[in-house]
């Protein structure tokens, strides 16, 4: 079972609303000196599905990929150190701000030259543009089966059985291979590298690709300008002695307000 | 002429709510664009939604009616599209965001060599290009970005409750067109099994009028159900931030948020969260928003109308007994 699970290095996304600023040159997130950038968490779900499918079947090989800045090399032993095998970094200025399409295209590219793959697993949405497309974007270009915001990914007898998360319940589908899946936080907790797992990874080699190894796609959609909301209004404190006084406050000043 | 296309989902024979809304929405952009609007509606069994479709602002609605399309899988629902495209040629096209919309639009742009923009909460036409302009959330919630794509269709899901339906008419009339893409049933690669729905009981999350929504603060499942009886207290729902779902305090499917239901009640009581960007994205659209955490900095003051800072296992019993009193008296 050979699986490639495409994973990306973001900014993190718990940063407070307070402190995120937007570097208006390059329309996008300013990176904090204080504040790593992280794997996309959905990613590392995305990660953490591929490796149970080769638990579940004692064998197989689970090759990272990430396409990014030099950086990106840090998800990729992250990913290795979790319990991946191979890692395949992508970095060239010519993959830096393309659209979703143009992400999908030059990762299905690389996918090619990786070759041989029953599994692509990606997560479901990327934390920082939440484009939610390059999972299914991948797929179309290949040409193989998609299905997205899995829950459960299981192989059997040849065929993938998954579970799909939908808005008020999952649906079971069974899927042929090869096969594309983009992962949910329904998967379960990633699994933490272990010790052994992070000094296998720092020992293993991470193939570099640039754009004379894997051609380039045109984007096909541009960003014409990003900013930040502004949130108008004031919040009233509603205050009291103790705690439970102002819990009662609060119920009054509902009622007044004609809310309850 | 080109249509601005929408792609409808029925619920127990009804249109679904988004539906409604993201045909007001196209009949806006159609209206800018001097074009109809268009409705494909796919599935078994469709009866009367596609008079419904009509009644909320279609002129035209396309029918594809097949046991293909009974579930939904991307094979079916992209390649029946595909043909539908190739003969109609719609100038846009919008679905919803919803489970099956996200999966669909952006294989649909791809197939079609075009591009989608998912989760807009704007659109709107460029009087000079006579392009759409479609505004998302980036980073969370954190941005706001507009992207634009010259490649036809123009393709983009819409964030549910941002748009408006049209009232009603019944009196509109329009053309019902039923569609055969022909498509060979072998050849789908997918096929849905089986389906769990996990209902909450009580009223609906996205429907509720009054939103009792917990966080990780709350810290156990048990204290959870005193949310909960909250909730039913003031006729409302019980919600949750991420954490208490991946914990398992409560079912995944009351997640609020970018990810889970979005919802957008005249009352949201926030308890013990912090209000990241991602969980504001499914409710900053209520009305009255009220938030108790013990946090004075916490985020979720900063979009608050009223709030109290403090420990919520002191603040809530007295603030439900209070509410109990108003509400029998
Ligand atoms: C791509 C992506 C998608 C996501 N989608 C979603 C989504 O759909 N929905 C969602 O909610 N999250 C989502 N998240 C997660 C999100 O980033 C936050 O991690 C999450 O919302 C935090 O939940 P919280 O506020 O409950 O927890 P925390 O941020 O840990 O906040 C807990 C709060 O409780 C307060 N507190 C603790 N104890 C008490 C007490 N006794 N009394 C009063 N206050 C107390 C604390 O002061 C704190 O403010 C997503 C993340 C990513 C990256």
């Amino acid at each position: 079972m050979n699986m490639i699970v495409c994973v990306k290095q973001v900014v993190d996304p718990e940063t407070p609303a307070a402190s995120f600023k937007i570097d208006p040159e390059a329309k996008r997130a300013l990176v904090s000196k204080d504040k790593p950038m992280v794997i996309s968490p959905f990613d590392e779900n995305a990660v953490e599905a591929a490796l149970k499918v080769k638990d579940a079947a004692g064998e197989g090989k689970v090759m990272i990929l990430s396409m990014g800045g030099e950086s990106a090399k840090d998800v990729i032993k992250h990913s290795l150190a979790m319990g991946g095998d191979e890692g395949y970094q992508m970095t060239d200025p010519a993959f830096d701000d393309v659209d979703s399409y143009a992400t999908a295209a030059n990762l299905a590219e690389a996918i090619k030259k990786i070759g041989e793959y029953d599994i692509i697993f990606c997560g479901r949405q990327d934390a920082d543009w939440d484009a939610g497309q390059v999972g299914t974007g991948i797929a179309e270009i290949l040409g193989i089966p998609s299905v997205t915001a899995v829950k459960k990914a299981e192989v059997q007898d040849g065929k993938a059985v998954v579970e799909r998360v939908l808005a008020d319940g999952y649906e079971t589908i069974e899927v042929t291979l090869p096969a594309l899946f983009t992962v949910s936080n329904e998967i379960g907790e990633p699994r933490y590298a272990t010790l052994k797992g992070i000094m296998a990874a720092a020992k293993k080699q991470v193939t570099n690709w640039s754009s004379s190894d894997v051609t380039a796609a045109q984007a096909r959609s541009q960003m014409l300008k990003i900013y930040i909301p502004v949130h108008e209004g004031e919040c009233e404190i509603i205050e009291g002695e103790t705690a439970e006084e102002a819990g009662t406050n609060l119920a009054l000043k509902l009622r007044e307000a004609k809310l309850i | 002429m080109a249509d601005v296309m929408i792609v409808g989902e029925i619920i127990e024979g009804k249109l679904s709510a988004s539906t409604t809304e993201i045909l007001g929405a196209a009949r806006k952009l159609a209206g800018d664009l001097g074009q109809n609007v268009c409705a494909v509606l796919l599935g078994s069994g469709i009866g009367d939604a596609a008079n419904e479709a009509i009644s909320f602002g279609a002129d035209k609605v396309y029918t594809i009616e097949n046991e293909m399309f009974a579930d939904y899988t991307n094979d079916a629902y992209v390649g029946a599209l595909e043909k539908l495209n190739a003969e109609a040629a719609p100038e846009i096209i919008l679905m919803g965001q919803t489970s099956n919309g996200m999966d669909l639009a952006p294989r649909l742009a791809f197939r079609l060599g075009s591009a989608a923009t998912l989760d807009c909460i704007d659109l709107t036409i460029d009087p000079d290009t006579k392009l759409m302009q479609k505004t998302k959330p980036v980073y969370g919630g954190n941005a706001v970005a507009v992207y634009v794509s010259e490649a036809k269709p123009q393709i983009a899901t819409v964030r549910s409750k941002t748009m408006d339906p049209l009232a009603q008419d019944t009196s509109r009339s329009g053309e019902v067109v039923a569609f055969d893409p022909g498509l060979d049933s072998s050849a789908m690669r997918q096929k849905v099994v089986d389906k769990v729905k996990e209902e909450v009981e009580g009223i609906k999350l996205e429907d509720a009028d009054v939103v009792v929504c917990g966080g990780r603060g709350v810290g156990s499942a048990e204290a959870f159900e005193e949310l909960r009886e909250l909730a039913k207290q003031l006729n409302g729902a019980l919600g949750a931030s991420r954490p208490p779902c991946d914990s398992g305090w409560v079912p995944n499917n009351i997640q609020i948020g970018l990810t889970g239901k979005m919802v957008a009640p005249t009352v949201y009581i926030g308890i013990a969260l912090s209000g990241s960007s991602q969980h504001q994205a499914g409710m900053s659209g209520s009305k009255n928003i009220i938030a108790i955490n013990k946090d004075a900095e916490a985020n979720i003051f900063g979009i608050s109308h009223y709030g109290v800072v403090g420990d919520y296992k002191k603040v809530i019993p007295a603030f439900a007994e209070k509410c109990k009193e108003l509400l029998s008296g």
